[in-house]
């Protein structure tokens, strides 16, 4: 039997009525079948999205999350806290897939030990970093507003300098988040030529 | 060595240099520099002829209760200066801001080029000059720390009394501040 035959074979199979199966077998089998897949796979999708998965890599654990647990968006006076995924995962369905398929390269990464001493993860933390800018600025910020909301934003209530510039430059929408806050949650790379503010 | 090991040891380099520069220069009443309408200083803390102003007078034998933690002020109004050379205060809270050799926090706003976005006062030209006062596209070098010159101001009581007054104030005594 050669390889064309076979082929053919599995065609006819998956192509012709099923014989010993009934219909209600079939459809409600199949109905019952995509359940239980599609609950695995967004149970599988959800563990890989949170800090505890994320932090399981030293190279995560040492290096920016390390680098987290002094500033605001982990320590602050109400407690409420943003982790990994909050701002590094987009929370729309089809946004996240992609990202997650983007992903499959920093599994590439973590296989190879790109990043896997702290020299090394110094040495790639302007392209990593490139990446992330780039990201927020393309979604206009978009993981920084599903919490700090402009909407929502009482600027009388932020300091003077904080609440001018946020009013001139942030509600007028000549600037969005990321512009002004590069480094907010994580320590900045050699800022040599990169334009701020 | 590796770039890394140079730049730490040019980073220390700098930083020595700086320290013994800005010593030789500063005043020393600079530190000790009291807010305006600060709270006077208990006359325990005199009267014991202590330096040991963290204690608060306390007896050895004894564990003084703890401080609040100190506010820094944030209200953004530009003190003025005690003597004419002082370098002027921070009038706001400075917390997280990143100054090391990769990236420097105060100058995204107080830099010549984005002062203006930010109407942030720039820093003087000075800061650009070399020791040979040659002016330099960026920040010297020796000038890169901003903390170690220019430092918030708290809530906190002054440890110790200062009776510094300034040149302004010994030349024409302002009627305000007689006692």
């Amino acid at each position: 039997m050669t390889w064309r035959d076979r082929i053919l074979g599995i065609w006819r199979l998956f192509n012709s009525p099923s014989r010993h199966h009934s219909l209600m077998f079939l459809t409600l089998g199949g109905f019952i079948a995509g359940i239980v897949f599609w609950g695995a796979f967004n149970t599988t999708l959800e563990a890989t999205n949170t800090e505890t998965f994320c932090t399981s890599c030293h190279e995560m654990k040492n290096n920016v999350f390390a680098e987290l647990k002094s500033t605001i968006h982990y320590s602050n006076r109400s407690g409420v806290r943003a982790t990994c995924p909050d701002c590094h995962v987009p929370h729309q369905w089809t946004s996240k897939i992609a990202r997650k398929m983007q992903a499959s390269k920093e599994v590439w990464g973590k296989l190879f030990g790109t990043i896997d001493t702290r020299e090394k993860f110094l040495n790639h933390r302007r392209e990593l970093a490139e990446h992330e800018w780039a990201r927020l600025k393309a979604n206009d910020s978009l993981e920084c507003r599903n919490c700090d909301n402009y909407s929502s934003m009482d600027i009388t209530r932020q300091s003077p300098r904080a609440g001018a510039i946020h009013e001139r430059h942030l509600l007028s929408g000549d600037k969005t988040c990321i512009d002004c806050h590069k480094g907010i949650a994580h320590q900045l790379p050699d800022m040599a030529g990169v334009p701020q503010g | 060595m590796k770039p890394v090991q140079i730049l730490n040891f040019a980073a220390v380099l700098v930083f020595g240099v700086l320290v013994g520069h800005h010593c030789s220069r500063a005043p020393a009443h600079k530190f000790i520099d009291a807010p305006v309408g600060s709270v006077a200083v208990p006359t325990t803390t005199q009267t014991s002829h202590s330096i040991d102003a963290l204690r608060r007078g306390a007896a050895l034998t004894t564990e003084p209760e703890s401080l609040p933690l100190a506010r820094v002020e944030n209200a953004d109004i530009r003190r003025a200066r005690n003597y004419p050379m002082q370098p002027p205060t921070i009038p706001h809270a400075i917390d997280g801001y990143q100054v090391d050799q990769h990236a420097n926090r105060c100058m995204l706003c107080h830099g010549q080029t984005n002062s203006a976005q930010f109407q942030a006062p720039p820093v003087s030209v000075t800061h650009y000059m070399d020791r040979d006062s040659q002016v330099l596209a960026e920040i010297s070098p020796r000038r890169y720390f901003c903390v170690q010159c220019h430092v918030v101001q708290t809530d906190a009581a002054p440890l110790v009394a200062n009776t510094y007054t300034g040149a302004d104030d010994i030349l024409t005594p302002t009627p305000a501040t007689g006692e």
